[in-house]
């Protein structure tokens, strides 16, 4: 079923960011910052844009999400539990030798999780052959692959850019989650790169390129409409976002790119995140 | 031997490739199409062949993509660029999901020849068969090569296929059968055993009519595929002869002989004399020179087996 109030996916996004830390703090592991900043894109994906069936994870006409980030799992399995792909329970389990929610994503034993990734700059390769296929078979399932700004540094996605604009791919759609962190620091002083010198490249490699706040349902929502609308080349979203969004003291900073809250970080965001859930509820 | 009667496996996989009858069936490649052979499917199935440019990673990566959504992807490239270049895109998006792309590695080994040691692939099949879930084969002729082609497309996995571009003699029937997970014993020799891989099988099986005539029966045993390994072949093969060797167009490191090593330490120890290009790269030169140079033609074969069966008396 497709949600298409705002506040009523500003409430799921909020629900997801809580069981997204959850689940880094019962695993004591596992990237916040950077999964945190992808929650209202995943919450727009699932609950709105995409058409796909939690009953039926193997549907063939189903379109296809790839976490090219794939470090962002735990946000990626909060999302499914809430849109009931499996019990929510199981995200307890995260990253636990018992579980199937694995460190990073796992298609052969995850309901939901459509490609295994992890290794960056590989997804939007994989995301083109699904596109291909899903023309060639005239399908018409739409594919979107989540891509980290940081893991532009790949060569390899530059190589598959090339791909999907050689192919003219219109059912497939780039989100680059722009968040200007990644481990060691700031994406542009790393590589030099910025939402301005990624919109570009995309654009000069043959995508139409929408810019977003990645953080804004509403934004999202238009701009995955407008790709959908776009036919004859692929569409790439740059959606700058801040990383950890949400929580105060995690927000744009980079120490919390793969680090694990402890009791009393937990409960601080925790109660902050509750709070802006109350917040949603007031104004609507 | 008539030039006529020679055919690489490259030639042999792209003709049986444009052959298969399932239109599940689609082909990438990196810019080597004719080198690869892929051409010949290219030009009968235009609709279902993709040409990826020169680069490999990006066609090992859309391969995935397009096995998860129901296809049955052969990407080609020269072995030493898709197993290289891409080890980690098949490790990830390949191997570790278990999906079903058909890897095809052209050019491999010294045989390769003039274009010298970034062109001639010597660990390839260490790579391979070392990751889970991926089988690896190797044909030696143009029968067995056709026929595994055949196979692999039955397969519902992954599978590396090593191919050669130096042309050999045929070695099979069209009766034979070949079978993943199988190896193929040519003559019932007592004295030793020779496992071999690709295109070097046609030099051990000239060294074993050499061998014959000076008195020494030796079995060929044609390890086409090298995972799953034959194992029931090489333990009978340990236990019905004396000497075992193994010949590959390949590092001794990691390669065939490893392998059957394995074998051997695990259910029947015993002295494994292992003949392929000992920890080193390869080099520019004739094909056949190369085999000479690096000591695993026919020659060298008969003077390492001579030599133990000396140490043996």
């Amino acid at each position: 079923m497709k949600i298409t109030k705002t506040f009523a996916l500003e409430k799921i996004a909020n629900k997801i960011r809580m069981d997204t830390l959850q689940e880094i703090y019962y695993a004591k592991s596992g990237h916040p910052g950077s999964s945190l900043s992808c929650v209202d894109i995943l919450t727009v994906l699932y609950f709105n844009e995409m058409n796909i069936d939690s009953q039926k994870p193997n549907d063939e006409n189903r379109d296809r999400f790839v976490l090219s980030k794939g470090h962002a799992s735990a946000a990626l399995y909060a999302t499914l539990a809430e849109a009931g792909y499996f019990p929510k329970e199981e995200l307890n389990t995260f990253r636990n030798i018992s579980s199937y929610l694995q460190g990073h994503p796992d298609m052969k034993n995850t309901p939901g999780v459509d490609m295994s990734t992890g290794s960056l700059g590989q997804g939007l390769s994989v995301a083109n052959g699904m596109a291909l296929a899903s023309k060639m078979d005239q399908k018409g399932y739409r594919v979107y692959c989540l891509i980290g700004d940081g893991e532009l540094e790949e060569g390899q996605i530059w190589e598959a850019a090339m791909t999907s604009s050689k192919y003219s791919l219109d059912n497939l759609c780039a989100i680059i989650d722009c968040n200007n962190l990644q481990l060691t620091g700031n994406t542009n002083d790393v590589k030099g790169l910025n939402a301005d010198s990624i919109e570009s490249k995309f654009k000069s490699f043959g995508f139409n390129t929408l810019r977003i706040d990645g953080n804004n349902i509403d934004s999202i929502i238009d701009a995955l409409s407008k790709a959908e609308q776009t036919k004859g080349m692929p569409t790439c979203i740059v959606a700058k976002t801040i990383k950890g969004k949400g929580v105060s003291f995690m927000e744009n900073k980079v120490e919390w790119h793969g680090k694990a809250p402890n009791d009393a970080e937990f409960k601080k965001a925790i109660d902050e995140l509750l709070k802006q859930g109350k917040e949603i509820d007031v104004q609507n | 031997m008539d030039d006529e009667e020679l055919i690489a496996t490259r030639e042999s996989f792209g003709k049986a490739l444009a052959d298969i009858d399932d239109e599940r069936v689609v082909v990438l490649d990196a810019d080597l199409d004719t080198s690869t052979k892929t051409k010949y499917f290219a030009e009968k199935h235009p609709d279902r062949f993709f040409e990826m440019g020169i680069s490999e990673s990006d066609m090992v990566g859309t391969a995935a993509g397009l096995a998860s959504s129901g296809k049955i992807p052969f990407a080609s490239s020269f072995a030493s660029f898709i197993t290289g270049r891409c080890y980690d895109q098949i490790r990830c998006s390949i191997a570790y999901p278990n999906l079903n792309v058909k890897l095809i590695g052209t050019h491999s080994g010294i045989t390769v020849g003039e274009d010298g040691a970034t062109h001639q692939m010597l660990e390839d099949i260490s790579m391979m068969r070392t990751l889970p879930n991926m089988i690896v084969l190797c044909p030696s002729d143009d029968i067995s090569c056709k026929k595994l082609v055949q196979e692999a497309t039955k397969f519902n996995g992954p599978i590396y296929i090593r191919l050669s571009r130096y042309k050999t003699p045929l070695i099979y029937d069209e009766e034979d059968e070949f079978e993943i997970g199988k190896g193929y014993q040519i003559g019932e020799g007592k004295d030793g055993t020779i496992f071999a891989t690709g295109d070097v099988v046609s030099e051990c099986l000239e060294a074993q009519d050499v061998l014959k005539e000076m008195g020494i029966d030796v079995r060929v045993c044609d390890m086409y595929s090298i995972k799953p390994i034959d194992k029931e072949l090489i333990i009978k093969s340990a236990k019905e002869t004396n000497m075992l060797f193994s010949v590959e167009d390949h590092s001794i490191v990691g390669g065939l002989g490893s392998a059957i090593a394995e074998v051997l330490t695990t259910n029947c120890p015993k002295k494994l004399t292992r003949i392929g290009i000992n920890d080193t790269f390869g080099k520019s030169g004739r094909p056949e020179d190369l085999l000479k140079y690096f000591g695993i033609d026919q020659e060298a074969i008969v003077e390492k087996v001579m030599e133990e069966k000396q140490k043996q008396n």
